[in-house]
């Protein structure tokens, strides 16, 4: 039976987390760090990958990981998520590694690699735009082409690139590697366009296995985006009940006015459905489960809209305050608005639910008589 | 009576006596207003003729056919939609000569020093304190507004402040135009989610204003507001526009020329949000012609609130549809612009600007409110705040 609780060992790991990040990713400090040159905080990074281990949850210890699952990972993420810190977790320590791990048992290349993920020292990522879902083609690019919006390349050292020849690791300081920063709409998690003009690789695997692990990799990652939008969500509700608790207007505070409670009522509804969603994929793909591709399909059709729908409620029943750059809520809106693109949109998992349980759509559109 | 013909005539001349070629602009624009056919709804010298609101489209498509200049209602749209029908309402003769022509043109900007830190939603409960000096018989000044659009681009600004602290919040305030070039203005750009700082944040400081830009009476200030908020809800709800107008064109026509974008799910969606738009402007149609025909509806009271929710879900959808591109922004630089722009830049700056849809002029919380008690005649909420002095409102 599906465990869609969270142990006490989780528990634990949640409070570790959400103290480092309420000690190093404070508002002020976030908004400062998006706009510089370096929106990655590399002592953030190097405290929670490495110090506390995050980096290698997915990893088997023998491979030098900690051996824990997508249920501990996801817990990050819904941190993460919680917090918006612009850190590589989903892109090096969930997707990457998902699939360097597919490959690790044949390619000792691989396998040093995600040991390298693992600790924390090297940050990789698949060359594949940010919106590439698992179900669909794999994109590739060749070791000369271009790939746009790929997520946290600028943070990477190495990027996964899924070629026709195979899955090639390549170094972002490499010759013939261009890494260019994008304008991104979640200035949180920025993207890149990535150049190869004839670059050297170490070939990791073949085309077949190249796929397969690829589509391991986003497939994991869809899933555990589930928990960083249920703790996106999560913050957007506490956030507006607090402030609408504290803001009075009318001689009395603004959340007392029942149509703003109902509305927050209803969303603390969708946050729960979310997490049971969430917390499905995270356990089908810790346990290799037969359906995990419906549990993810089903959490990815629906936590973006919650996500998206509790940041837009935040920002609405902030009033003005939240139309402001100063006030966090905009960045949440952005990551929110961001994700429900990321690994798929919504409509994308409904059309793979539509599959996975034999609801077709109809054959061919009618056209109306004439 | 000035009918349909007689406007086309006087149109006419005035483009004879002042071409559009070689005229400039401005030049152009005061010719008008002084022809009357700024507003032909106007009084005769205030702009207008006196006619009926219902035939300034004639005088305007004369003028498009002649491609003369027009004012812009992106920058000034404070002045035309919100200040002047205030002065026009509430002014003495000299503000209405002083102020309508200037504000029309273009040559003068407008804001509104309306909303405070501690009153938003609950405008009445406003702070700024506006003290009478004796000796001068000036008012001055002191408080802080906030979310001030255009005010660093401002020459006037409506202004209303607190004159009596001990009688009710409502009866306690008055109603004034600040000269925004006063020493005691000063303006801090707010920026905002877009990234730009449309709007400010101003500090009043014993700033002087002569009882000759007091609008209307003394305690009276609530009243003539109230003219200038639904003015207000018109001007963001109720402009005229074609089929295909505002928010649902950009989307419109990308998935006409992006076929590769286009899925199943997305085109219910979009068709959905199509017929809405499209039933908005109709609806939009019908509420003018109840207006001319001397019905005005209350669904006015509505158009806001439909306008703001079709350009947030509008958008939002336009960022999916462009998908890898719907992930990317056009520009974060934080710069103060110079008009107010709904539908402008790209579809994330429209998603993000579009927020503010529901929460400025009104919050549709509190539109819904008025449309439950005003229109429906449902008893509103237990108010306890009515009967006390303002001095005495928790804060
Ligand atoms: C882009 C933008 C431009 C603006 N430009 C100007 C300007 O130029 N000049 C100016 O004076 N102001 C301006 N405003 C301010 C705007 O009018 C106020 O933000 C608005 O009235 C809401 O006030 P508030 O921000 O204090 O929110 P609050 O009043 O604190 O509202 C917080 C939440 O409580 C809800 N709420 C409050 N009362 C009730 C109730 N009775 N029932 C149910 N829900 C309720 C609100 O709907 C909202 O969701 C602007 C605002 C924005 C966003």
């Amino acid at each position: 039976m599906t465990d869609l609780l969270y142990t006490e060992t989780e528990d634990d790991l949640r409070s570790a987390v959400r103290s480092l990040l309420s000690d190093r990713a404070d508002t002020p400090s976030l908004l400062a760090r998006i706009e510089s040159d370096t929106p990655y905080d590399p002592q953030l990074w190097k405290s929670l990958a490495t110090e506390m281990g995050a980096a290698g949850l997915l990893v088997p210890e023998e491979l030098g990981g900690q051996g824990a699952t997508h249920r501990e990972a996801a817990v990050v993420l819904e941190e993460l998520g919680r917090s918006v810190a612009p850190v590589p977790y989903l892109t090096s320590a969930v997707i990457a590694t998902e699939t360097l791990l597919d490959l690790a048992g044949e390619s000792a290349d691989a396998a040093e690699l995600v040991g390298a993920l693992a600790a924390g020292r090297t940050v990789a990522v698949l060359a594949v735009p940010l919106s590439a879902a698992p179900g669909g083609p794999v994109p590739l690019t060749g070791l000369t082409g271009r790939v746009t919006g790929v997520a946290d390349a600028a943070a990477a050292q190495v990027l996964l690139v899924p070629t026709a020849d195979g899955l090639y690791a390549v170094g972002t300081s490499a010759p013939g590697v261009t890494v260019d920063a994008l304008t991104p709409l979640d200035l949180t998690r920025p993207l890149a366009a990535v150049t190869f003009d004839g670059a050297a690789g170490t070939l990791l695997a073949d085309a077949a296995a190249s796929e397969a692990a690829v589509r391991r990799g986003l497939l994991a990652g869809a899933g555990l985006l589930a928990s960083e939008q249920l703790g996106l969500a999560e913050w957007c509700l506490e956030e507006t009940v607090r402030h609408t608790r504290e803001r009075h207007q009318f001689n009395r505070p603004v959340g007392g006015f029942q149509s703003l409670k109902h509305r927050m009522a209803q969303l603390w509804l969708e946050v729960v459905s979310a997490r049971a969603a969430a917390r499905n994929a995270a356990d089908a793909l810790a346990t290799g489960d037969p359906e995990t591709a419906l549990a993810v399909a089903v959490a990815q059709a629906y936590c973006g809209k919650v996500a998206v729908h509790a940041a837009e409620e935040c920002i609405q029943l902030h009033g003005g305050i939240g139309m402001t750059w100063e006030h966090p809520a905009h960045l949440y809106l952005k990551r929110a608005k961001s994700d429900a693109i990321a690994l798929g949109s919504a409509g994308h998992h409904r059309d793979a639910v539509a599959e996975l349980v034999d609801l077709r759509a109809p054959a061919k559109s009618m056209s109306p008589r004439g | 009576m000035t009918d349909a013909t007689e406007l086309r005539r006087r149109t006419q001349e005035l483009l004879r006596a002042h071409p559009v070629a070689t005229t400039e602009p401005t030049d152009f624009l005061k010719a008008r207003f002084d022809a009357g056919l700024a507003w032909v709804h106007y009084p005769v010298g205030l702009g207008g003729l006196d006619a009926p609101r219902s035939l300034q489209p004639v005088v305007d498509a004369e003028l498009e056919a002649a491609d003369a200049p027009g004012n812009d209602p992106r920058k000034i749209g404070i002045g035309l939609g919100m200040a002047a029908p205030t002065v026009l309402g509430y002014g003495t003769d000299e503000q209405k000569q002083r102020f309508l022509r200037p504000l029309w043109v273009g040559e003068e900007v407008w804001c509104q020093l309306f909303s405070e830190p501690g009153a938003g939603s609950d405008l009445a409960a406003l702070a700024t304190r506006a003290v009478r000096d004796e000796d001068s018989g000036d008012w001055i000044v002191n408080g802080q507004k906030v979310w001030t659009s255009s005010a660093h681009l401002a020459r006037w600004a409506i202004l209303i402040a607190r004159t009596d602290p001990d009688v009710p919040k409502h009866r306690g305030i008055t109603y004034f135009i600040c000269d925004m070039t006063d020493p005691g203005v000063e303006v801090r750009p707010l920026r905002q989610i877009t990234g730009e700082a449309e709007f400010n944040e101003v500090f009043l400081t014993d700033v002087r204003i002569p009882d000759a830009h007091r609008l209307g009476a003394v305690g009276d200030g609530w009243k003539v507001a109230q003219t200038t908020l639904n003015n207000e809800r018109v001007a963001i709800g109720g402009a005229r526009i074609p089929r295909e107008g505002g928010m649902i064109g950009p989307i419109a026509q990308t998935w006409r020329e992006r076929p590769e974008l286009r899925t199943h799910d997305l085109h219910q969606r979009l068709l959905t949000l199509w017929v809405e738009a499209e039933v908005a402007r109709l609806t939009g149609e019908r509420l003018r012609q109840q207006l001319v025909a001397g019905h005005p509806g209350p669904e006015g009271a509505g158009m806001k609130l439909t306008f703001a929710r079709l350009n947030q879900e509008i958008s939002g959808l336009e960022v999916e549809l462009l998908g890898d591109e719907g992930l990317l922004y056009s520009d974060w630089t934080m710069r103060r612009p110079d008009l107010v722009d709904f539908t402008g830049r790209d579809a994330g700056y429209r998603y993000l600007r579009s927020k503010g849809n529901s929460i400025e002029g009104g919050t549709s919380e509190v539109l819904l409110n008025i449309v439950a008690e005003r229109v429906l005649g449902l008893p509103s909420e237990p108010r306890n705040d009515k009967d006390v002095a303002w001095k005495d409102l928790a804060r």
